[in-house]
């Protein structure tokens, strides 16, 4: 009887998982690129002004989703590190590892565009509150996990070691994600959450959710295709490894 | 055109936020790009493993 299942430890092999991320890429990445289109045009186009913020809140549909990303991602690395460190296994360590840029872009664009918004509606581009030197924190664990990989010639010693910089860095997402609740400062509260009705109208609300499945089908496929190079990287001199490189020419 | 572009005056921080965005994707999916094909290339001039023999010579 379960042997007749699905067996999914089969996919925990890099020879088995690749060509599977490679039928998922095209429609985790597509999927992005349709609902960012739908996204942004909402959010540009269709959702009215706000009547306090004026047309500078529309940076939200950016900002809101990205930031949720960057901790998510991290959360995500944070997992597949302490399923590597556990069970020493390879393709964790690599999902690892290909999250870790895109997480650092994420984190970059939360930066960026909060900068903006905070410029044009309270004349700084930068405060050094809970909520914004936490997720600077952030960006540098991201930066520091793929310094430290780099920095380290053996492979699976350098997945111990971005493993546990990970896991101690797990600290800081609490501390963004409450940062606003726990003091008050510049940076507004939650608009969404998930104890509470959402501070925002419906439109607003559509808007961001979409943008938010986007970033989530973007960082999907990104880092999907990024393990798929890791692995042939990683794997290199292996039968599968040159059948793909040679099937690719 | 021109108005939806002022954006009411906040034209400048609403387009540097989307912008900036857009930049900063495109040289993420383009690095990946890159990196793919080097690992590739890199891939197709290793010789496999099984393709040796017992001394490590290509067979």
């Amino acid at each position: 009887m379960a042997s007749d299942s699905l067996n999914w430890f089969r996919f925990s092999s890099p020879a088995t998982f690749y060509p599977l991320a490679g039928k998922m890429i095209p429609w985790f990445g597509w999927s992005a690129a349709l609902l960012a289109a739908i996204g942004v045009y909402v959010g540009l186009f269709v959702a009215p002004t706000d009547f306090q913020q004026g047309e500078a809140y529309r940076i939200i549909f950016i900002h809101v989703p990205a930031a949720w990303m960057s901790m998510f991602l991290y959360v995500v690395m944070a997992c597949w590190s302490a399923v590597a460190l556990g069970f020493n296994t390879r393709l964790s360590a690599m999902m690892a590892q290909a999250i870790a840029p895109t997480g650092a872009v994420m984190t970059f664009i939360a930066l960026w565009t909060g900068a903006f918004w905070g410029r044009a509606t309270w004349a700084t581009y930068w405060a050094w509150n809970a909520r914004m030197t936490s997720e600077l924190i952030l960006l540098f664990l991201y930066l520091g996990v793929i310094a430290l990989r780099h920095a380290i010639d053996d492979p699976r010693r350098a997945d111990r070691a971005c493993g546990v910089l990970t896991l101690v860095g797990v600290v800081n997402i609490p501390i963004i994600y409450f940062s606003v609740h726990w003091w008050n400062s510049l940076h507004q509260g939650a608009t969404v959450s998930l104890t509470k009705a959402p501070k925002m109208a419906a439109i607003m609300l559509t808007g961001m959710l979409i943008m938010s499945f986007a970033a989530w089908f973007y960082a999907i496929a990104v880092s999907l295709a990024r393990a798929r190079t890791i692995m042939i990287d990683r794997e290199r001199g292996t039968s599968w490894v040159s059948a793909v490189a040679g099937a690719a020419r | 055109m021109i108005e939806f572009l002022a954006m009411n005056g906040y034209g400048f921080y609403i387009w540097s936020a989307y912008g900036v965005t857009a930049i900063v994707l495109m040289l993420e999916l383009s690095a990946l790009r890159s990196r793919r094909r080097a690992v590739l290339e890199e891939a197709r001039l290793t010789v496999p493993e099984d393709a040796l023999d017992a001394t490590g010579a290509a067979q």
